[in-house]
C-alpha cells in the first residue's frame, strides 16, 4: 500500500525549464538567418529566373512562399531536436510520461498563426496573378487580366511535334523561331493542329495548354535578352521528349531586322498559308473536301481533314 | 501436394512471369529495326548516296498496310524496312526518294516548305504537277496533288516534302516494297550531316489513317513514318 501511495504522488524534483523560451531563443536567430540565406543569397538564383515580368514575378512569389515556410520547418526541426535531447528516456528511467492535457493557448495561438499564414498567401497569390497579367499562364480564349498597351502577338502553333510560330503584326509570316524584342509586352495565342501541347517557355515564365480548336492567351513581358528553352509540358506522343526549340529574346533593333528579314524571306510560302486565324480547323483547308470526294476518298485520314463534301450543298 | 511439388510450381511460375516480362521488353518495348550502316567504306570528304522509298503498303511487316519507309541497304542493295540510318559526320548526303505513296494536303502548309537542304530545293519528276525535273523550294498541297509525306528532321531543320502519286494514276503499287515498274514520283537533294550525335526525324503529315486523326500507328512507330539519323565521327 506504501508504495502504491508513493507511486501515486507525483515526486517533487528540480524545477522544470522554460522549454518554450528556450525553443524561442533556438528558433529566432535561425530562422532570421534562413530567412536572410533564402532571400539574398539563394533567392536570385531561384527559377525561373527574371528575363520576363512573368518569371521574375514567379521568382518572387517563390521566394516569400520560402521566407514563408522556413521558419515553419525550422521550428519543426528545433522542436523535434529539442524534444529527443530535452525530453528522452535516460538510463534507470521506467517513470511514465506526465499525462496530456488540452492548452488552450497553444491551440489558440497555433490556430491563429496558420490562418494567417495560408491567408496571408492566398491574398499574396491572388494580388501577383492579377498584377502580373495572369502570371504567364494561358488563361483561356477571353484573357481577364490584360496588360495596358498593345503587345506584340505571336502565334503558338503546336503540332506533333514541334512549335511554330505567327506573326500576324508582321504579314502573318510563319517561322519555327521564336523571336522577341527586349522590353515589350507579348502575347502568346496558343493553339494546337492535332492533339493537345502545352508551351512552356521556361525562363519567360510562361507555360499555356496548347489545346486544338482553342486559342489559349498567355501575357509577359520580356526585360531582360537572353535564350530561352520552349519545351512541351504536355505528355503528346513518341517524340513528346524530343519536341523543344530554342527561342532568343533580343535588342528591339535585331528583332526589327529579324522580323523583316524573315517576313522577305518568308513570303512565298506564307501566301500558301490559311488567312491568319485564332484557331486553324481542317475544314477550312480550301477545297479539301471536294479534293477527297473527287478522289473517292471521302473520310481519309480518319476525319482528320474535315467534314465529308457533298456537292449538291452550297 | 508435396512440399518440392509446391516449390517446384512456384518456380515455374516465377519463371513465366520473369520471361513473359523479358519478352514484353526485348520483343516490344525495346524493338527497333535494324541500323542500316552508310559509314563503312565511306572515304572522308565524300558524299554518301541515300535512296530510300516512301511506300503506301509494307509487307515486310507485321502491319501491311501502314505506310512506311524503307532504305536501300549500301552494302547489298537490298531494300531493307528501317528508318535508322547511321551516318557519317559533316558530310553531304545524296538523298533518292521514290515515293509510291498518294497525295495529301498538308495539315499546315508551313511544312510545304523546302528547309535544311543543299540550297533549300529539291528537285523532283514523275508524277509531279508540272515541276518535272526542276529543283523548286516550295510545294502547296492545296493546289497541286499535294504531298505524300514528308522527311523532317526538326533539329537539323531539314524539311523535305514529297509529293505523292495521283489518286486516279494508274499501275499504282500495291505491294511493298514497290517495284520500281509501279508508278511513282522521284525526289532528290542534299542535306550535310552536323556533328555526331541522335537526331530524330518523322513524317509531317498524319498518315496513320484511322489511327488518332492520323497520327498513331505508323506516324508513332519508329522503322515507319520516324527514325533517327546516327550521326557518327
Amino acid at each position: 500500500m506504501a508504495a502504491a501511495s508513493e507511486a501515486a504522488v507525483p515526486m517533487a524534483g528540480p524545477a522544470e525549464p522554460n522549454h518554450g523560451l528556450r525553443i524561442l531563443l533556438i528558433w529566432l536567430p535561425l530562422a532570421l538567418i534562413a530567412d536572410l540565406v533564402i532571400w539574398f543569397v539563394w533567392g536570385p538564383h531561384l527559377p525561373p529566373g527574371d528575363m520576363s515580368s512573368s518569371a521574375a514575378g514567379q521568382q518572387f512569389a517563390i521566394k516569400v512562399m520560402a521566407v514563408m515556410a522556413a521558419p515553419v520547418m525550422a521550428f519543426v526541426l528545433i522542436y523535434a531536436g529539442y524534444a529527443m535531447i530535452t525530453w528522452r528516456t535516460r538510463d534507470g528511467d521506467e517513470e511514465d510520461g506526465p499525462p496530456i492535457e488540452g492548452n488552450a493557448r497553444v491551440q489558440f495561438s497555433w490556430f491563429v498563426i496558420t490562418t494567417a499564414v495560408v491567408l496571408s498567401l492566398f491574398v499574396f497569390g491572388t494580388v501577383e496573378l492579377v498584377s502580373a497579367n495572369g502570371a504567364g499562364a494561358g488563361e483561356g480564349p477571353s484573357p481577364i487580366w490584360k496588360p495596358d498597351g498593345k503587345p506584340l502577338v505571336v502565334q503558338v502553333i503546336a503540332q506533333q511535334w514541334l512549335f511554330t510560330y505567327r506573326y500576324p503584326q508582321f504579314g502573318g509570316f510563319e517561322t519555327t523561331q521564336l523571336m522577341l524584342p527586349v522590353g515589350q509586352s507579348v502575347q502568346f495565342d496558343v493553339t494546337s493542329l492535332d492533339v493537345i501541347h502545352s508551351f512552356w517557355a521556361y525562363q519567360l515564365g510562361v507555360k499555356a495548354d496548347a489545346n486544338p480548336q482553342v486559342n489559349n492567351v498567355a501575357y509577359t513581358k520580356t526585360e531582360h535578352p537572353g535564350q530561352v528553352t520552349v519545351r512541351c509540358a504536355e505528355l503528346c506522343g513518341l517524340w513528346h521528349g524530343a519536341m523543344f526549340d530554342y527561342g532568343h529574346v533580343v535588342s528591339v533593333a535585331a528583332f526589327q531586322s529579324w522580323a523583316h528579314a524573315t517576313r522577305i524571306k518568308m513570303a512565298k510560302i506564307t501566301k500558301t498559308l490559311p488567312a491568319y486565324a485564332l484557331i486553324y480547323t481542317p475544314n477550312e483547308i480550301k477545297g479539301l473536301a471536294k479534293f477527297y470526294y473527287q478522289a473517292g476518298l471521302p473520310g481519309a485520314g480518319g476525319g482528320y481533314y474535315g467534314p465529308q463534301y457533298y456537292p449538291n450543298e452550297p | 501436394m508435396s512440399v518440392p511439388a509446391r516449390a517446384v510450381t512456384l518456380l515455374v511460375a516465377f519463371l513465366a512471369v520473369v520471361g513473359g516480362v523479358v519478352f514484353v521488353v526485348v520483343h516490344i518495348l525495346l524493338a527497333e529495326p535494324p541500323t542500316v550502316d552508310f559509314t563503312a567504306g565511306h572515304a572522308a570528304g565524300q558524299p554518301v548516296s541515300m535512296t530510300i522509298m516512301t511506300d503506301p503498303v509494307n509487307d515486310a511487316s507485321p502491319h501491311p498496310d501502314w505506310v512506311s519507309y524503307f532504305v536501300k541497304s549500301p552494302q547489298t542493295g537490298k531494300w531493307i524496312h528501317s528508318t535508322i540510318f547511321q551516318l557519317p559526320a559533316h558530310t553531304r548526303i545524296n538523298v533518292t526518294n521514290y515515293e509510291f505513296d498518294s497525295c495529301d494536303p498538308l495539315r499546315n502548309q508551313f511544312n510545304g516548305r523546302v528547309a535544311g537542304t543543299v540550297g533549300n530545293v529539291m528537285s523532283v519528276s514523275g508524277e509531279a504537277d508540272g515541276v518535272n525535273g526542276k529543283n523548286i523550294s516550295l510545294v502547296n498541297s492545296d493546289t497541286t496533288c499535294g504531298v505524300a509525306h514528308t522527311f523532317s528532321a526538326p533539329e537539323l531543320g531539314i524539311n523535305v516534302p514529297f509529293e505523292g502519286v495521283l489518286y486516279t494514276a494508274k499501275n499504282q503499287c500495291t505491294q511493298g516494297p514497290c517495284a520500281m515498274s509501279t508508278t511513282h514520283t522521284t525526289t532528290t537533294f542534299s542535306f550535310i550531316t552536323p556533328g555526331p550525335g541522335e537526331y530524330r526525324w518523322q513524317c509531317f503529315i498524319p498518315c496513320g489513317l484511322a489511327s488518332v486523326d492520323g497520327n498513331g500507328h505508323a506516324m508513332s512507330t519508329i522503322g515507319f513514318m520516324t527514325g533517327y539519323l546516327d550521326v557518327v565521327s
